[in-house]
C-alpha cells in the first residue's frame, strides 16, 4: 500500500534561545521557577510597556544562519501576530512575518543507507514564546503561568523535503545537534526548549502537485516525531483510499493513545492579521557584526566528523557518533592526545562502547562521566602495551568507574598484570595436562576442539593473567607432544 | 496677581524668595480643585494626600540647597500615564479599578524633577475621541462655556490648565490630542517630535502616531515642562538618543528672517472669522521679522482618512491586552473562556472605543489589508514626503489648528465622521512624527481659537521660540475664561 | 462599502467584543460610513510608493544588553488581577 503513496513533510522547530534574560525584557528565563516569579510587566503585558530587544538573542540567529550557510537579512521586521489566548497577554505575539533575520539555507542528513539528503531550510526567524497553561488541581478552572512568556525563539522553518518519518528525526537531530553545537539553545527537549510541529501529506508517486497537509502540533520528542507522522501518514492514506479527502488543519499528537486528533479549538479560520509592530523599529545587522559572528563560530558537526575520518581514519559511522556532540568530539580526542592517534580507532571503541553504556546505564551527560579522558587514556595504555588484556580491561574500567581510581592503581591493588613470564605460563600448562590425562589423549586422537579447554583451563590456574599469546603458542607445542 | 496667574518661572522665583512654600502653594490649587473641578469634571482623580507630601519633599529639598525650575511647581497628570500606587483609569470602565505599579518615565521625571502631582485629568476613553465625551467618567466641561466641549483626548488637561486648576499638565497627542483641546480652551499645547519624549507608561493607543507632550498658559512654561520631560529612555526603543535641548535658553532668539509657510490645502476653505483670525495672526509675525508665503501639499487632505486606517488598525491590536485576565475589568461569572474576552470587553470598553477596534479589526483582515493599511501607509509615505519637501522651502508651517470653535456637548456625538473631521488640520504632523504647537490667537463668538505651528523634526525650540515671540507681542495666552481668572 | 450585521459579528468576533443584537446595525451603520470615508484613500496614486510604517525613517532598532534586571514582584502584579490561586492567573476552564 504505502507503495503507491510518498510522503511529503515539513518541520517547523522552535527552539529555545539560551540567553538569561528574555527576548523584549530583563526577566529571567531560567526553566522552573515558581508561576509567575519570571513575569515582570513586559511580560505580563501591563498597560504602558514597551519592549526592548535583547542584542544576545539577535547574535544567536545570526550565528544559527551562518551554520547553514544562510543569507543573513541586513534589514529585518518584527510583525505582530493577532489571535487571543490565555498564554499570550499581549493578545498578539510579536514575531517575524515578512522579513526574517535568516533567510534560506540547507542541512546534509545521513540515512540508514549511508547515502545522504540535503534538506532546505526556507527561513528561520526571532520570535517570542507564549506562557503556559496548566489544569491539573484547579478546580473548572485554566491557571496561567507566564514565566515562559517572552523567551527567546528561533523558528526554523524547512521545505517540505523529507519523505518519510525517519528522514524527519534525521533532520530534527541534526538541528538539535548543530544548536547544541553552536551553543544557542540547551537542546532540553523535556523543559520544552526544542520542539516542533510537523506538516505531513501524502501524494501518490509521481504527482506534481503536494497533497493537503495536516499540521502536527505538541511534539516534543524525537520518537513521537517518528510515531506522530507514521501515525498521520497512515491515516492519510486510509482517509483517501477510502474515499475520503484530507482537510487542512492543525492537529494534536496524543502520545498516551498514539494517535492524532483535530484541535477543535482552532478548527474556526485564523486570521492573524499580520502588520509591522510599530513598537520596534526596523532590525539592521550590520556586515562587520555578522563577519564577527562568523569568526567566532566552532567547528561545526559535520566539519568535526570528516576532520576524524581524515585524520584518525575513522569510519564515517564512527566519526558521526562522536560529532554528535561538542562535548563528545572533545572527550574523545582527549583520549587520543594521551594514547595517540595510532590508536584513535581504540579510543573511539571505548568512547562509543563502554563509556558510553556506563554513561547509558547512570543517564549522565559525558562531561559527568565517572572516568575523565586522561584515566581512560591511561587505562588504554596498559592494554596498549600487554599490561592487561582487553577482556580484563573492562573488569579494570568498571573499578575505576565505581572506585574513581587510576587504572595502575586498580591493576596493581588487584593483582590483574599479565603474566608473561614463559616459565610460569609452562609450568601452569604442564600442570593442566598432569592433571586431565583422558582430555589430553582425546585431543591427540584428533578432537581439536578441545584446545579451547586446556586454554580456558590454564586462564582459570592463572586467575585470567596469563598472556594470552603466549598461553597460544606453549600450549599449541606442548599438546603437539612436545 | 493670585498664585494660579502667575507663570512657572514667577512661582519658582516666589518658592525660591520664600514667599510662598510649596505646601501652601499646593494646597491652593487643592483648594481651587475642590471648588471648580466639580462643574468642570476635568480630574478624575485627585491626589491630595499624596500631593502634599510631595509639596513637604520638594520644600525640603529647596531647604537643603537643591534647586530646578520645576522643583515644588504643582502638576495635572493625563489620566494615561501610569502612576505608581495610584488609579490609572485612561478614561475607561475597563481600567476603572487599575492602579497602576509604576511610573511612567514622563512622571518619573517630573517627580525627579521635584514637580507636585496633585490629580490625574479626564480624557476620552483611551484617548480615542476629539470632544472628551467618550469618557466613562462623562464629558468634560469648557470653562469658557460650560455647555460646550473641551476638545480632546486631553480635554480634562486642557481644561484644567485654562481654569487654573494647575500651572500646567501633561498629555498625549495621536492625531491632534493636545492642539485640539488647547485650542478649542484657549492655552497652548506642544506635541513633540515622535520619538522625543518616551512613551513608556503612557497606555497605548497607537504606537507609531502617540506622542507625550504638555499643555501650559504659554510657551515659555511649556518650553520648562518639555525639558523636564524630553530625552532619551533605555525602555522605549523607539525613543530618540538624541540630548534635549534646553527650551527655555532659545525662547528669547528674534524671529527676523524666519520663513514661515501657510499651508494653501488649510486655508483655502477655512470659514471666514477663523481665517481673519490667521491673517491677523500672520501681520503679527510678519511685524516680529517673520516672512510669510503660501506652500502646497497637496496630499494633506487624505490625512484624515489616513489616519482612520492607520490608528484603529494599531489600536485594535494594542488593546487586546485587555482581556479580563490580569487586569482591568472582569465580567461576572464567565460561562467559558470566550465569554470571558467578549463580555469583559463588551462591558469595559466604550462604543467610540469598540468602533475603532472594529475599524482596526477590519482593515488589517484578509482580503482588506492591502487596500486599507498598505494603502495608507502609502499615503502616509506621500505626506511625510510633502511635509519634507516643504521644509526645504520654509521653516516652519503655520495654519490654523480647528476649524471652528469649541461645539456644544452631544452635538457630533451621533456621527463619527462628521467628529474624525475635528482633526483635520492636526493628523498630518502624527503621520510625519513631526513636532506643532498650538496656541491662542484670537476669539470667535467668545470661544478661544488657536494657531498651529509645525517644525521639522526635533525643532520644538524653534516652535516655542516663535510661539514666545508672538506671546511676548500679543496678550491672547493671558486671557482667562470668565469667573477663572 | 456596505458593511451588514454579519460582517459585523464576524469582526466583533475577531476582535472578541461582545456586541448585543440591537448593537449589530449601528455599529454596521457607523461601520460601514467610516469605510466609505476611507476608502477616497483608493483614489491617491500610490504606484511604487514603499509604504511608512513608522515616522522615523531611516533610524533602526536600539538593543539591550542580555542583563536580567527585573526582579519578582508577583504579589504587587497580581493585586490588579480579578482572579489569582496558587500564583496563578484563572481563566475558565480551557478544553485542549
Ligand atoms: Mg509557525
Ligand atoms: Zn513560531
Amino acid at each position: 500500500m504505502m507503495k503507491d503513496w510518498e510522503v511529503v513533510i515539513g518541520l517547523e522547530i522552535h527552539a529555545q534561545l539560551a540567553t538569561r534574560s528574555k527576548i523584549f525584557s530583563g526577566a529571567a528565563t531560567a526553566y522552573g521557577a515558581p508561576p509567575n516569579t519570571q513575569a515582570c510587566l513586559v511580560d505580563l503585558a501591563y498597560p504602558g510597556v514597551l519592549p526592548v530587544l535583547n542584542a544576545e538573542a539577535v547574535r544567536m540567529a545570526v550565528k544559527f544562519g551562518l551554520a547553514i550557510g544562510a543569507q543573513i537579512a541586513e534589514r529585518s521586521i518584527f510583525a505582530r501576530k493577532n489571535y487571543f489566548y490565555p498564554d499570550l497577554p499581549k493578545g498578539y505575539q510579536i514575531s517575524q512575518y515578512e522579513q526574517p533575520i535568516v533567510g534560506r539555507g540547507a542541512l546534509e542528513i545521513v540515512l540508514d543507507d549511508g547515502a545522504t539528503r540535503r534538506i532546505g531550510i526556507t527561513r528561520a526567524h526571532l520570535e517570542e514564546d507564549a506562557g503556559k497553561s496548566l489544569h491539573e488541581g484547579l478546580a473548572n478552572a485554566t491557571g496561567i503561568d507566564l514565566n515562559r512568556a517572552g523567551t527567546p525563539l528561533l523558528e526554523i522553518v524547512s521545505e517540505p523535503d523529507m519523505r518519510s518519518a525517519k528522514e524527519a528525526v534525521a533532520y530534527m537531530k541534526k538541528v538539535h545537534t548543530l544548536v547544541r553545537y553552536l551553543e544557542i539553545c540547551d537542546g532540553n527537549m523535556q523543559e520544552g526548549s526544542f520542539r516542533c510541529d510537523a506538516n505531513v501529506s501524502v501524494r501518490p508517486r509521481g504527482a506534481a502537485k503536494f497533497g493537503t497537509r495536516a499540521e502536527i502540533k505538541n511534539l516534543n520528542s524525537f520518537r513521537f516525531v517518528e510515531k506522530a507522522i507514521q501515525h498521520e501518514v497512515a491515516r492519510q492514506i486510509e482517509l483517501i483510499e477510502s474515499g475520503g479527502t484530507v482537510v487542512q488543519e492543525t492537529r494534536l499528537y496524543d502520545s498516551d493513545r498514539d494517535e492524532t486528533r483535530s484541535m477543535r479549538s482552532k478548527e474556526e479560520a485564523n486570521d492573524y492579521r499580520y502588520f509591522p509592530d510599530p513598537d520596534l523599529l526596523p532590525l539592521a545587522i550590520e556586515r562587520a557584526f555578522i563577519e564577527a559572528v562568523r569568526a567566532s563560530l566552532p567547528e561545526l558537526p559535520d566539519q568535526k566528523a570528516a576532520r576524524f575520518v581524515s585524520e584518525y581514519q575513522l569510519s564515517g559511522y564512527d566519526a558521526g557518533v562522536l560529532s554528535a556532540s561538542r562535548e563528545t568530539g572533545a572527550y574523545f580526542e582527549a583520549v587520543v592526545g594521551r594514547v595517540g592517534a595510532a590508536h584513535a580507532k581504540l579510543a573511539a571503541n571505548w568512547v562509543m562502547g563502554e563509556l558510553s553504556s556506563a554513561l547509558n546505564r547512570e543517564n549522565l551527560e559525558i562531561d559527568a562521566a565517572r572516568i575523565d579522558p586522561q584515566r581512560l587514556g591511561g587505562l588504554l595504555e596498559r592494554v596498549i602495551d600487554g599490561t592487561i588484556s582487553g577482556k580484563l580491561a573492562k573488569d579494570v574500567f568498571e573499578a575505576m568507574w565505581t572506585e574513581g581510581r587510576d587504572a595502575d592503581a586498580v591493576i596493581e591493588a588487584k593483582g590483574l598484570r599479565q603474566i608473561t613470564d614463559a616459565g610460569a605460563i609452562a609450568k601452569a600448562i604442564d600442570e593442566v595436562i598432569a592433571a586431565n590425562p583422558k582430555q589430553l589423549a582425546d585431543y591427540r586422537a584428533g578432537k581439536d576442539k578441545l584446545f579451547g579447554f586446556f586454554v580456558g583451563q590454564v586462564m582459570k590456574a592463572t586467575g585470567g593473567k596469563a598472556n594470552p599469546a603466549q598461553l597460544n603458542d606453549l600450549l599449541k607445542a606442548k599438546l603437539g607432544g612436545g | 496677581m493670585s498664585w494660579h496667574a502667575r507663570s512657572i518661572a514667577e512661582l519658582a522665583a516666589a518658592l525660591e524668595r520664600g514667599e510662598i512654600s510649596s505646601v501652601a502653594l499646593t494646597r491652593h490649587f487643592l483648594d481651587r480643585i475642590s471648588g471648580l473641578n466639580g462643574a468642570l469634571n476635568a480630574l478624575i482623580t485627585v491626589t491630595a494626600d499624596q500631593a502634599l507630601a510631595a509639596a513637604a519633599v520638594a520644600d525640603r529639598r529647596r531647604a537643603a540647597g537643591e534647586r530646578g525650575p520645576l522643583l515644588g511647581i504643582p502638576l495635572i497628570h493625563k489620566d494615561i500615564f501610569c502612576t505608581d500606587g495610584v488609579r490609572t483609569s485612561c478614561g475607561s470602565r475597563m481600567l476603572d479599578n487599575f492602579v497602576a505599579p509604576y511610573d511612567a518615565t514622563v512622571v518619573a521625571r517630573l517627580k525627579a524633577a521635584g514637580a507636585v502631582m496633585l490629580g490625574k485629568a479626564n480624557m476620552d476613553e483611551f484617548a480615542m475621541g476629539s470632544s472628551n465625551e467618550t469618557s466613562f467618567y462623562g464629558p468634560v466641561r469648557n470653562p469658557w462655556d460650560l455647555d460646550k466641549v473641551p476638545g480632546g483626548s486631553s480635554g480634562g488637561s486642557a481644561a484644567a490648565v485654562a481654569a487654573r486648576l494647575a500651572p500646567f499638565s501633561t498629555g498625549t497627542d495621536t492625531g491632534g490630542s493636545i492642539r485640539q483641546p488647547a485650542a478649542l480652551c484657549g492655552v497652548t499645547g506642544i506635541k513633540p517630535t515622535y520619538g522625543r519624549v518616551s512613551r513608556y507608561g503612557m497606555i497605548a493607543f497607537a504606537s507609531s502616531l502617540d506622542q507625550a507632550g504638555v499643555l501650559a498658559r504659554s510657551a515659555a512654561d511649556a518650553a520648562v515642562a518639555l525639558g523636564a520631560i524630553a530625552g532619551f529612555d533605555p525602555r522605549d526603543s523607539t525613543s530618540v538618543d538624541a540630548p534635549a535641548t534646553d527650551y527655555t535658553a532659545a525662547l528669547d532668539a528674534p524671529l527676523r528672517g524666519l520663513r514661515l509657510g501657510l499651508v494653501k490645502e488649510f486655508s483655502e476653505s477655512l470659514e471666514p472669522r477663523n481665517g481673519a483670525l490667521i491673517a491677523a495672526t500672520l501681520d503679527a509675525f510678519r511685524a516680529l521679522g517673520a516672512e510669510t508665503t503660501t506652500v502646497s501639499l497637496p496630499s494633506l487632505p487624505l490625512s484624515v482618512p489616513t489616519y482612520y486606517v492607520v490608528a484603529p488598525a494599531e489600536c485594535s491590536s494594542n488593546l487586546s491586552r485587555f482581556d479580563g485576565v490580569r487586569f482591568g475589568y472582569r465580567c461576572a461569572d464567565p460561562r467559558d473562556l470566550r465569554d470571558l474576552y467578549e463580555r469583559s470587553r463588551g462591558e469595559g470598553f466604550g462604543a467610540e472605543v469598540k468602533r475603532r477596534i472594529m475599524t482596526g479589526t477590519y482593515v488589517l483582515s484578509a482580503g482588506y489589508f492591502d487596500a486599507y493599511y498598505l494603502k495608507a501607509q502609502q499615503v502616509r509615505q506621500l505626506i511625510a514626503g510633502e511635509f519634507r519637501a516643504a521644509f526645504q522651502q520654509v521653516d516652519l508651517l503655520i495654519g490654523p489648528t480647528t476649524p471652528t470653535p469649541a461645539f456644544g456637548i452631544g452635538a457630533k456625538i451621533d456621527d463619527p465622521v462628521t467628529m474624525y473631521l475635528n482633526d483635520i488640520y492636526t493628523i498630518g504632523a502624527n503621520l510625519a512624527g513631526l513636532p506643532a504647537i498650538s496656541a491662542p490667537c484670537g476669539f470667535v463668538d467668545g470661544l478661544p481659537m488657536g494657531v498651529q505651528l509645525i517644525g521639522p523634526h526635533f525643532a520644538e525650540g524653534r516652535l516655542l521660540n516663535a510661539v514666545h515671540r508672538y506671546q511676548t507681542a500679543t496678550d491672547w495666552h493671558v486671557r482667562a475664561a470668565p469667573g477663572y481668572a | 462599502m456596505s458593511l451588514t450585521s454579519r460582517d459585523v459579528e464576524k469582526i466583533a468576533h475577531l476582535a472578541r467584543l461582545g456586541i448585543t443584537d440591537p448593537e449589530k446595525p449601528v455599529y454596521a451603520a457607523n461601520l460601514s460610513k467610516i469605510v466609505e470615508f476611507v476608502d477616497q484613500l483608493a483614489r491617491a496614486k500610490t504606484d511604487g510608493v514603499t509604504p511608512m510604517a513608522h515616522p522615523l525613517e531611516g533610524l533602526t532598532q536600539r538593543l539591550r544588553a542580555d542583563e536580567v534586571t527585573e526582579a519578582d514582584d508577583r504579589e504587587k502584579y497580581q493585586r490588579n488581577a480579578a482572579a489569582v490561586q496558587a500564583g496563578l492567573y484563572l481563566v475558565p476552564k480551557v478544553i485542549e
